[in-house]
C-alpha cells in the first residue's frame, strides 16, 4: 500500500487528462482522437481510484465500472464508424467528413 | 512502496506523451497499453486490486484489441505515417497546448488549495465493491447493460456492408403496408 498525499494522485489524473484533451484538438486521424479519448476517461477513472482510496470505500471502483462500461459501448461504435469512414471516403482525415456541409 | 507510486505515474505521462505525438497508429496504441499497464499499477498500490485486474483485462486487453483489429482491417502502411506527419504542422500543436494548460493550472490551483487527505489508508477489497455494485447500485448495473445492448446493436448496424442496391428495392405491390391495406379494403 502506497501512502501519498491525495493531491498527487489527483494531479497525475488531471495532466493525464489535459493530455488527452490536447490530443483531440491537434490530431486530425480518427483514430487519435478516438486513443485520446481513452485516455481521457482513463484519466476520470484514476481520479474516482484516488478519491475512493482516500475515503476507503468501494464507492470510487463502482464508479470505474461504470466508466468501464461507457468506454466499451463507445469504442465498439467508434470503431464501428472508423470503418465506416474508410469505407465511405477513403481516408482517416475527420476533416474530410463534412460532406453534410454542401 | 510510495516510490512505486510515482514511478508508475511518470511511466504513465511519458508513455501518454508518446501516445499523443506518434505518427504510426500502432506504435501510439502500444504506448496507450504501456499507459494502461502504469495505471493499472497505480490501482494496486492505492488498494484497489480488483480494479487493477479490470484494467488489465478489459482495458488493455479486450479494448486495445479491437483497436489493433481495425488497424489491421484498414491496412494503414507506411504512406499513412507520412500523411500523419503532413497533417501535423508544429504550428498546430501551439494553440491547443496553451488552452489546455490554462486549464491544467486552473486544475492544479483547485487541488492545491483544498485541504488534503491520505490516500490508500485501508484497501478495499473486491467482496466491499461487488456488495455495493449489487446493492446500492443496482440500477446503474441495469442501465449500463442497456448501455452495451445499445452499443452492441449501433457496432453492428454501423459495421454492416452495404448491399448492392438495386433498381427498385421493394417494389410497390410487395410491399407488406400496401398489401395489408388491399387485404383490408377486400
Amino acid at each position: 500500500m502506497a501512502i501519498v498525499p491525495v493531491e498527487h494522485g489527483l494531479l497525475l489524473a488531471g495532466v493525464l487528462f489535459t493530455l488527452g484533451l490536447v490530443g483531440v484538438l491537434v490530431r486530425r486521424d480518427i483514430i487519435f482522437i478516438l486513443l485520446s479519448i481513452e485516455i481521457m476517461l482513463n484519466a476520470a477513472g484514476l481520479a474516482f481510484i484516488v478519491a475512493g482510496s482516500a475515503r476507503g470505500q468501494a464507492d470510487g471502483q463502482v464508479m470505474f465500472i461504470f466508466i468501464l462500461a461507457v468506454t466499451a459501448a463507445e469504442v465498439s461504435v467508434g470503431l464501428a464508424m472508423v470503418l465506416r469512414l474508410h469505407h465511405l471516403l477513403k481516408t482517416l482525415d475527420v476533416d474530410a467528413a463534412d460532406s453534410l456541409r454542401d | 512502496m510510495d516510490i512505486v507510486f510515482y514511478i508508475s505515474a511518470a511511466v504513465a505521462l511519458l508513455a501518454t506523451i508518446l501516445v499523443i505525438t506518434r505518427a504510426q497508429a500502432v506504435h501510439a496504441l502500444l504506448y496507450l497499453i504501456v499507459s494502461l499497464l502504469a495505471v493499472a499499477v497505480i490501482f494496486y498500490v492505492l488498494g484497489a486490486a480488483l480494479v487493477a485486474a479490470l484494467e488489465v483485462i478489459i482495458y488493455a486487453g479486450a479494448i486495445m484489441v479491437l483497436f489493433v483489429f481495425v488497424i489491421m482491417m484498414l491496412n494503414l502502411g507506411p504512406p499513412a505515417a507520412d500523411r500523419e506527419r503532413a497533417w501535423q504542422r508544429p504550428g498546430m500543436w501551439v494553440g491547443p497546448s496553451i488552452l489546455a494548460a490554462i486549464l491544467l493550472g486552473e486544475l492544479i490551483y483547485i487541488i492545491a488549495s483544498a485541504p488534503g487527505s491520505r490516500t490508500g489508508l485501508a484497501a478495499v477489497g473486491p467482496q466491499e465493491v461487488g456488495a455495493s455494485l449489487f446493492g446500492p447500485y443496482m440500477i446503474g448495473v441495469e442501465l449500463s447493460s442497456m448501455l452495451l445492448l445499445a452499443g452492441l446493436v449501433g457496432a453492428y448496424h454501423l459495421g454492416r456492408r452495404d448491399r448492392p442496391r438495386r433498381a427498385s428495392p421493394r417494389r410497390s405491390g410487395a410491399s407488406p403496408w400496401r398489401s395489408r391495406d388491399t387485404g383490408g379494403t377486400r
